[in-house]
């Protein structure tokens, strides 16, 4: 209960708190895309030549994509050729543990109100850490090996566990999926991987903590989520960058595969730069998130939380491949100022039996435009396929826009699909009767969007519905009244 | 502690309040009666600072402050209290978590510490009592799929958690059986102290046997045309308006 009251007596501070940059040595890419650029990047991670070779097919598949101009947002070009591809903090050594991580990377986690150190950290909350594009710290890593449970960098675990990453990378978004999963697959520097045997439950939530630092870099991360049969993990992602000027691009993909009657929730809590007032600087968010449910009774679940970035391009979705399986998008997007998201999910059903369900409630404010896009598509042998949407819009203000793009995609004559859509808005009355009873407005308003968003915000863990909810109150703030 | 002068008020350029006249001293009960449509909802609303209307002329002071001048989250904060005719819903939103965020936003600005979750459960609990308000209902999302009377309850039950000096009910005793009827009543009489006071609006001579007003007024097209005690409401209920209109209207011909 108090914890209410603390979000709200935070709701007083006003920017984006994340905005700060640390100046430390950096390990740098030089600028611009090249094959060299690849191969600068596979050899300064003493990659397997297998990985190289898969990089470099990559890049030539990229090169014949073009970039995708459905989506409903509007941005200049992105010069490819004026980024970094990759910048790493220099370390003497690879740190083996984390007292050997440098203290003033452990500062800037610190300072983001995340503590790397396992003794203090209360909650059991494994981290592992990604500034700019490699992995610093990975916790509570020997708690979960006696499970068997893997969980580190990216980079670790093609060193580690080679056979694992060979078998899986690219096994759920390959390569030639869109443009920006193919810039991934060329170019991606770190991210982080998860293995969960056979009939394990993953005691703790997993975590990744990305942080853009350097100036003019793009940002290429990738996670790969293995849940095998009867096994469970939910997993968090969060996100934050300094303010800048310019804007910057991150394109990560996230590939989870699960096994049957494996369950995996991944939950997102994304807060990343939006932009200043006026529009200017921000993140371009371009993300390929995608889940396979390989197993029969399998089950997966995206939550996401969305309030930052300039530009959001974003639809994680699930492939119901086995039979009986589920899948699952929560999503609460809000905009404001200028920001623009186009997000939603795709639903693919194969399996027989296999259930989806979406709840995407968007809020959007000041000059922005918020688009939710989605797609139910069931197939031939897909018998009995259930799907349930329901996609809401919040207005506030009217010089912002919500629109609603829902593809329907039916194989099968016994699938039954539900689509529910409403748009409202704030009501003068419900901010009034707050009012009156002695709610300030930005709170009112506060109360009012986490109330619209609860359905979703409930699927998230605790700490992060709290960390949720008082985001969607900054991000608002000042868009009424 | 409230008095009212030559309130005039308007909305979208409509003039609805045309020169309300009233004094409301501490302890008192006021009730205001009126046909439908002539502005007792205006009234409450403007008292609460609702800001679709506009005040063209006259004044309001509240406890020695100008009330016109402060915002409504600080005239609630500075214990005005209106029941409102029609409850708001809001969705997603219970209201213990809404009443907490207000009961702690009036305390600090009155100075107190926020409760804490116990402290604030204690508060709720003994207050529930006075109106005898089920906790279920409270767990529920404020006023979403309420019946009418369970609203009204709801109201009174906020008006017990704030605390207010100066409490508007606006037809609270629509929508409320017989039993709950006295319930309610029973609730605001008990939070009743020669410290605060109470205007009530109602159309029904009834609530005013359970919550006994030391003054009647009728308004008719914006002013307040009669005032008189509770043997005023009597009349009324036996008479109609027409009487009172047919006064006001042959005194304006004059
Ligand atoms: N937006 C508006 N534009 C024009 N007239 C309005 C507007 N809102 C309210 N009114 C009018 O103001 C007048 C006073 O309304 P008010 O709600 O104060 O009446 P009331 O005395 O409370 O009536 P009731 O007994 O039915 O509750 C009514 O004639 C109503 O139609
Ligand atoms: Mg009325």
């Amino acid at each position: 209960m108090s914890k209410d009251n603390q979000i709200l007596e935070e709701l007083t501070s006003k920017e984006y708190e994340h905005g700060w940059s640390v100046n430390y040595e950096a390990d740098e890419a030089p600028v611009g895309l090249t094959e060299e650029t690849i191969r600068w990047i596979s050899a300064k991670k003493e990659e397997p030549q297998w990985l190289l070779d898969w990089r470099l097919k990559a890049f030539k598949t990229w090169q014949a994509m073009s970039e995708p101009k459905w989506a409903n947002v509007h941005y200049p070009k992105i010069d490819l050729q004026s980024l970094k591809y990759y910048s790493a903090p220099k370390l003497a050594n690879k740190p083996k543990n984390l007292d050997e991580v440098d203290p003033e990377l452990l500062d800037i986690y610190k300072r983001l109100g995340i503590n790397l150190n396992e003794q203090k950290r209360l909650q059991g909350i494994a981290v592992d850490a990604v500034l700019d594009s490699v992995s610093v710290a990975t916790t509570f890593k020997g708690t979960l090996s006696k499970l068997g449970i893997v969980f580190c960098s990216f980079s670790e675990a093609v060193k580690e566990h080679p056979e694992l990453v060979k078998k899986y990378l690219g096994s759920v978004v390959p390569m030639t999926d869109n443009y920006y999963a193919a810039l991934n697959a060329a170019v991606f520097s770190d991210g982080s991987f998860c293995y969960i045997p056979k009939g394990v439950r993953c005691p703790m939530e997993l975590s990744t903590y990305f942080r853009i630092n350097a100036a003019n870099t793009g940002q290429f991360e990738r996670t790969l989520i293995v849940a095998e049969d009867e096994s469970y993990v939910s997993y968090l992602e969060g996100c934050t960058a300094p303010q800048r000027d310019e804007n910057q691009l991150h394109a990560a993909v996230v590939e989870i595969y699960a096994g049957a009657h494996a369950e995996v929730k991944y939950s997102t809590v994304q807060n990343w730069f939006p932009g200043s007032k006026e529009g200017v600087g921000g993140i371009y968010n371009f993300v390929t998130k995608r889940g396979i449910c390989a197993g029969d009774f399998s089950k997966i679940s995206w939550t996401q939380v969305e309030t930052g970035s300039a530009v959001t391009w974003k639809y994680p979705s699930c492939i119901l491949k086995g039979d009986n399986s589920i899948g699952e998008f929560y999503s609460v997007a809000v905009t404001n100022n200028y920001q623009q998201a186009d997000t939603g999910t795709k639903m693919i059903h194969i399996g027989k039996n296999t259930k989806s369900r979406i709840v995407s409630k968007g809020i959007s404010a000041g000059k922005s435009q918020n688009s939710y896009r989605g797609q139910v598509q069931v197939m031939k042998r897909a018998t009995n396929a259930r799907n349930f949407s329901q996609c809401d819009s919040l207005l506030m203000g009217d010089r912002c826009g919500a629109h609603t793009f829902p593809y329907i995609d039916i194989n099968n004559p016994t699938a039954k699909v539900e689509h529910e859509a409403t748009t409202s808005k704030i009501g003068e009355d419900q901010l009034f009767y707050c009012n009156q009873r002695g709610i300030a407005t930005e709170d009112a308003v506060a109360l009012i969007v986490n109330g619209y968003a609860k359905e979703v915000l409930n699927q998230l863990p605790m700490e992060f519905a709290v960390e949720a909810q008082k985001l969607l109150a900054l991000t608002l703030e000042g868009s009424v009244g | 502690m409230l008095s009212i002068k030559n309130l005039h008020a308007s909305i979208e350029g409509t003039p609805i309040l045309r020169g309300i006249n009233l004094e409301v001293k501490a302890g008192e009960v006021h009730a205001i009666m009126g046909p439908n449509g002539s502005g007792k909802s205006t009234l409450a609303s403007v008292l609460a600072g609702r800001e679709e209307y506009e005040v063209t002329e006259g004044e309001v002071i509240f406890k020695g402050i100008d009330l016109l001048e402060l915002s409504p989250e600080v005239r609630a904060r500075e214990g005005v209290f209106l029941a409102f005719q029609y409850p708001v819903e809001i969705p997603g939103v219970s209201s213990t978590n809404f009443l907490r965020t207000a009961v702690n936003q009036v305390r600090e600005y009155r100075g107190l510490d926020p409760l804490d979750a116990v402290k604030f459960l204690t508060l709720m609990k003994e207050k529930m009592k006075l109106v005898e308000i089920d906790q279920k209902l409270l767990s529920r999302s404020l006023n979403e799929g309420f019946s009418g009377g369970e609203k009204k309850r709801n109201e009174i039950f906020q008006m017990a958690m704030l605390d207010p000096t100066l409490s508007i009910l606006d037809e609270t005793d629509s929508g409320l059986d017989i039993d709950a009827l006295r319930i309610v009543s029973n609730g605001v009489n008990q939070l009743k102290s020669d410290k605060n006071a109470t205007i009530v609006v109602t159309h029904y001579q009834r609530l005013l046997d359970y919550i006994v007003p030391d003054f009647v007024h009728v308004l008719y097209n914006g002013r307040i045309v009669k005032s008189g005690t509770k043997e005023l409401a009597m009349e009324l209920e036996e008479k109609g308006y027409d009487w009172i209109k047919e006064e006001v209207d042959s005194k304006a011909t004059v």
